[in-house]
């Protein structure tokens, strides 16, 4: 169980809990979290679900090549903190993470 | 209760709920739906479900938390009956009754029937909702052999499942060639190539004629060129069929699906629908169209949800799909029906290009296989109504970004 806080581009923050396994799109879908779109529903078909990770993070794994071809169309400015939440499923051994949500998706 | 009911937990119908809360809708909101569980995501049933890489559980699209949140009521196990459009309202389970205020129609497709001897025979299953793939699972876990009727969608997806999981399938398709309403010929080549590749037995221009017994189940299944495949299981995709009945009782605007315009509006002014069970006319498809897609589904009930809030914001996206069969994700964008010319670019060997088609010159459509990157900027140059030229589309090199800059200016 990981707890996950979202923060919007208005600095008001959500805070859902997560399993293992369980990707931070899914969370923020399933909890009504606004500002993840995730159109495609996780299969890197669409780079709506693009998210900034805090900085203060690090032990998150690195993108894999399809997701960073994806990330050079997302909507929003890219920065080396992006992330599509749908490839972003945390390991046991993070049990917090904050992510900043983006002003567009598309 | 009155405010916005919403019929269908589907996409579509979750999608309206949504938009309508998120754009200020502040009467209640009350979604009915004949299932008995949360939203689930519908794309992987035919995928990752049947091979076991997603359990149910995963598959869970909102949640009590969603509703909580954004104060939307689900009543789930309850089944629309008839729509009263002069008292506005609805009766429900028989005996109930439920007031609207506004109403929106997200009842989704059913899979279309085969209807010829033995297909009602135990062992005749189609794939639409998680039920149907629950049991499709179970029975290709003792299943062999394969015989899988329609080369759409979803009968490949199933297909490349099937054959993942060691079973000898076989593919009937009445059309010369695969996904013939959704792909070009040099994709569908591509396709037949690649389930050929896989060991899957594809016969095109070919049809069902009987499906025989086999001690009270489906066993055989006899082609209309007389060939006789031996079944343990026998999938049938063939199409969807809009489940718009409630909507012709009520006497609302019907022709294939729920005729409404660009906001989702029905030809009563107090009920909308979107997806599966909406025609609409689209005009990137210069056509009336009824589409079975989430991206539509949820495109669509978004225009409906701003509508039914008081805003605005018409329904114009550019048609997608995506498909993954294999280790190819198939993406389209547009239609390509009645193009003129074509340019491919990648290579169909390695399996990694797109096919860029031209109506009289424009860009009207894109299909790309394991090119991402290609079909993200498709969807800009043709939403923004920008065409590289044919040589710049084929030619690697070529960066689509220097023309996407320009909309961006264009937009500012």
């Amino acid at each position: 169980m990981a707890r996950i806080t979202f923060v919007q581009p208005d600095g008001s923050e959500n805070v859902v809990n997560i399993d293992s396994g369980t990707s931070v799109m899914l969370a923020a879908i399933r909890n009504g979290i606004s500002g993840i779109d995730a159109e495609c529903g996780g299969c890197l078909d669409c780079a709506t679900c693009h998210i900034y990770i805090d900085e203060s993070h690090s032990g998150v794994l690195s993108p894999q090549p399809e997701e960073l071809e994806l990330l050079s169309s997302v909507a929003a400015i890219r920065k080396p903190t992006s992330r599509l939440s749908c490839q972003l499923k945390l390991p046991p051994s993070i049990t917090a993470l904050t992510v900043h949500i983006p002003g567009a998706q598309s | 209760m009155s405010g916005l009911v919403v019929v269908g937990a589907s996409y579509a119908g979750i999608q309206a709920a949504l938009s309508a809360r998120d754009s200020g809708y502040a009467e209640s909101i009350t979604v009915v739906a004949d299932d008995h569980l949360l939203p689930y995501q519908r794309p992987p049933l035919s995928k990752d479900f049947l091979l076991d890489k997603v359990k149910q559980d995963g598959l869970v699209l909102r949640d009590d938390a969603f509703f909580k949140l954004k104060q939307i009521d689900l009543i789930l196990e309850t089944r629309v009956h008839a729509i009263d459009r002069r008292a506005r309202q609805l009766s429900i389970n028989g005996s109930t009754t439920l007031d609207f205020d506004k109403l929106f129609i997200g009842t989704g497709s059913h899979a279309r029937r085969l209807t010829i001897p033995g297909s009602n025979l135990d062992g005749v299953c189609y794939l639409r909702s998680i039920r149907d793939a629950i049991d499709l699972k179970e029975r290709l876990r003792n299943a062999a052999e394969i015989v899988i009727v329609g080369g759409g969608f979803i009968g490949l997806e199933v297909a490349a499942s099937a054959s993942k999981l060691g079973k000898k399938v076989t593919v009937i398709e009445s059309a010369s060639r695969l996904l013939e309403r959704s792909v070009s010929p040099v994709v569908s080549q591509f396709l037949l190539d690649l389930h050929t590749r896989h060991g899957v037995d594809v016969r095109l221009n070919e049809g069902v004629a009987e499906i025989e017994d086999r001690n009270g189940l489906a066993g055989v299944v006899r082609t209309r060129s007389g060939a006789r495949l031996r079944a343990d299981l026998v999938l049938v995709g063939i199409g969807g069929v809009p489940n718009d009945q409630l909507a012709r009782d009520a006497q609302l605007n019907c022709t294939d699906g729920i005729v409404v315009d660009d906001h989702g509006l029905t030809s009563d002014p107090a009920i909308y629908a979107a997806g599966d069970c909406a025609n609409h006319y689209n005009a990137h498809a210069q056509g009336w169209l009824r589409l079975e897609s989430v991206q539509n589904a949820q495109d669509q009930a978004k225009a409906a949800g701003l509508a039914i809030a008081g805003k605005t914001g018409p329904y114009d996206s550019v048609p997608r799909f995506w498909s993954d069969q294999y280790d190819a994700k198939l993406q389209t964008v547009g239609i390509s029906r009645n193009f003129d010319r074509q340019a491919v670019r990648g290579s169909l060997e390695d399996g990694q290009f797109s096919v860029f088609y031209y109506r009289r010159d424009k860009l009207c459509a894109v299909d790309s296989v394991n090119r991402a990157g290609d079909q993200m900027a498709a969807r800009r140059l043709i939403s923004g109504g920008v065409s590289p030229t044919p040589e710049q589309a084929a030619d690697l090199s070529f960066d689509f970004k220097t023309l996407l800059t320009t909309i961006k200016a264009v937009g500012a």
